[in-house]
């Protein structure tokens, strides 16, 4: 012990060489979250260009700035009509569905403790598609209009996930109960589509495929202020719990020992993140891969502490989802592939780069 | 009279088979207790229902002579800390931001420099400050384990509980883990309760021992007078010889008793032949305080 207590003689002094690499880490840790939001917003600028009209960089951001400082910025009336009713709203859209699943991606691993996590291993896209060929096939719905297979979606995917997490409750809240029983959900409301699938006609197996795929074609302003408002509630509510999802990737045991009430913080990330989640759903369908890997692109470059890791995930979800949705709309224009094919066709490959490159081998061994 | 930890009838059983069974005992501020005993006789049980990571059927326990069992987690987590065997981890974390954890109890969103520089402090007394940015599971079985005895001792609690801390670890570090806790104990005067296989580190380090089988406690005192060769023989089925060495009991094995025959032998059954002797077996650790430092 003698030349352990000669080295508290640091203390109160300069620091030391480890406390000046922690304070460049942390650092590091900021520099990279600045750098993935300006990122986003020069991804941003650069795919509401493209697309049939012609529209420049500096013309987009003039469109967008024009309707907050109408004297200082001006553009034609087509252009800036394009922008904000076309190709803005999708844009957002797709920010705020990418940001939503990297998220809940992102704490769902945490919480699950399993690498194999994502927004969807407790069954929520399986129960909005079973939603949507109860909607598309029977034509029962909560709601009319244009919300008929919305609603429904959105409906049967909390009714999902609530049983999930209901029967965990009672059975005690281990992460293995609840993958389990996602998976057997899974399963049986996969099951319940295909019998639906089975008896449909053209038109309707149409929709229900289609919806399946993914896309942000759906969204308009309306849309994107209902999916808006839920974040701004939910999103809060994850990233106050950051601590304790530090900690508990260290399983339960440890989490109760140090203060965190493991089983109840489960069901607390669990309730919210499925309905951020449900949220998305209803509105684009199934995007797989970027709850999934999202989380784990951050946690490469970030390391494990979650106040940044949570809306970092967020943050890498939406880049690699426009950037995915601005090559879907343009690469066979004036075709447009279903975004959720897009962001597999991009994000595995980056992902594979970021797996055999990573540096933090620990987590791959 | 002071007395730090302070347990009253603990019981506990998974599916109604009992693991604990009435376990009572108190420990004074600044000791070192070990609690020693064959595989399955609930040490470990023990040491999680006082930290209340598992919950007992009945009983209390008592730090200060707050009840714990009235405290919610983060109270706890405040009064005792708890070293796990081993940790592994899902996702990886370095040793700083491991240790940083410890603070939770102590901190909001934001961990303050108070906090941060709280977790220097430890890693510089035990000697790991060079590991700081390391990843946890990069460390070798003695580095981690040091690392959760950081992560306990920055929650800053009076007692420590520790689960087996040397038992996936060489005769150095053994002794490294075992040296760094007694310090604790005498620097810190921080009231130690762990759970140990090995009966010659318990000889060596302990103020007292608390010796347990099928869920009681068969003996309990300083170690001269519970590490006898009768009563090893009785609660392990070991044969071994006893050698003083220092006035520590230093135990060396013989050879296995066969459970179901001969054995136990002759005297070696008085701890717990029949009920109405083993209530006379000591149920208070309350001399362990009286115990003489050697």
């Amino acid at each position: 012990m003698g030349k352990t207590v000669r080295r508290l003689s640091t203390r109160s002094g300069k620091r030391s060489k480890m406390q000046e690499a922690r304070d460049s880490f942390v650092f590091a840790r900021y520099f990279f979250m600045v750098a993935i939001v300006a990122l986003i917003v020069l991804l941003a600028g650069f795919i509401i260009t493209l697309g049939p009209l012609d529209i420049s960089v500096a013309d987009a951001y003039r469109a967008l700035l024009s309707r907050a400082f109408p004297g200082t910025f001006q553009v034609d009336p087509l252009t800036e009509r394009v922008v904000w009713n076309i190709r803005f709203p999708r844009i957002v859209g797709g920010i705020l569905a990418g940001f939503g699943l990297g998220v809940c991606g992102c704490v769902m691993q945490a919480v699950l403790k399993n690498p194999l996590a994502s927004p969807f291993t407790l069954g929520i896209s399986s129960g909005a598609q079973f939603g949507i060929a109860v909607a598309a096939v029977l034509g029962i719905s909560v709601f009319g209009g244009p919300y008929l297979l919305i609603g429904n979606a959105f409906l049967f995917a909390l009714i999902c996930s609530a049983f999930i997490i209901g029967l965990a409750s009672v059975k005690g809240a281990s992460s293995e109960t609840l993958i389990l029983a996602g998976i057997a959900v899974n399963y049986f409301f996969t099951a319940m589509s295909q019998l639906f699938r089975y008896f449909a006609d053209d038109e309707q197996l149409r929709l229900m495929t289609s919806w399946g795929m993914g896309d942000l074609a759906a969204f308009s302003w309306s849309k994107i202020y209902i999916i808006f408002g839920v974040f701004a509630v939910c999103i809060p509510l994850l990233m106050l719990k950051a601590w304790d999802l530090n900690i508990m990737a260290s399983g339960d045991e440890t989490a109760k020992s140090i203060g965190v009430n493991a089983e109840r913080v489960r069901v607390y990330i669990l309730v919210i993140s499925s309905l951020v989640v449900a949220t998305v759903v209803c509105f684009t369908g199934t995007i797989a891969f970027i709850g999934l890997v999202a989380p784990h692109m951050a946690r490469m470059i970030l390391g494990g502490d979650h106040r940044f890791l949570i809306p970092a995930s967020g943050i890498l979800g939406a880049s690699v989802l426009i950037a995915a949705d601005g090559v879907a709309m343009n690469l066979i224009a004036p075709t447009v592939i279903p975004t959720g094919i897009m962001t597999s066709v991009i994000g595995v490959p980056f992902f594979m780069y970021l797996m055999l490159k990573g540096r933090r081998k620990e987590f791959w061994t | 009279m002071m007395i730090q930890l302070q347990a009253k009838g603990i019981v506990f059983g998974y599916n109604s088979s009992p693991i604990l069974k009435d376990v009572s005992f108190e420990i004074g501020p600044s000791r070192l207790v070990t609690i020693v005993g064959p595989n399955g006789s609930g040490k470990s049980t023990l040491i999680k229902c006082i930290d209340r990571i598992l919950a007992p059927e009945r009983g209390t326990v008592l730090i200060d002579r707050k009840d714990v069992t009235k405290m919610d987690r983060m109270e706890i987590a405040k009064n005792l800390s708890y070293v796990p065997q081993s940790s592994a981890r899902t996702f990886p974390s370095n040793v700083f931001d491991t240790v940083l954890m410890g603070r939770r109890p102590h901190i909001g969103w934001l961990s303050s420099s108070d906090d941060e520089e709280r977790v220097w402090e430890v890693l510089r007394l035990l000697g790991i400050e060079e590991l700081a940015m390391s990843g946890f599971a990069e460390l070798s079985g003695g580095q981690q384990q040091k690392v959760l005895i950081a992560r306990a001792l920055v929650q800053d609690t009076k007692v420590m509980l520790l689960d087996e801390p040397t038992s996936n670890l060489d005769i150095w570090h053994q002794l490294d883990v075992m040296n760094i806790v007694s310090d604790l104990v005498k620097k810190r005067r921080m009231t130690v309760l762990m759970a140990l296989h090995d009966l010659n580190l318990a000889s060596k380090y302990s103020h007292g021992i608390i010796m347990m089988k099928r869920g009681r406690i068969m003996a309990a005192g300083d170690p001269a007078s519970v590490l006898t060769s009768e009563n090893i023989e009785a609660i392990y089925n070991v044969e071994v010889a006893v050698r003083s060495q220092s006035e520590e009991p230093f135990i060396v094995p013989i050879r296995q008793i066969k459970q179901n025959g001969s054995a136990p032998k002759s005297g070696a059954g008085r701890f717990f032949t029949s009920r109405k002797r083993r209530s006379r077996l000591p149920r208070s650790l309350a001399e362990i305080k009286e115990i003489r430092l050697s």
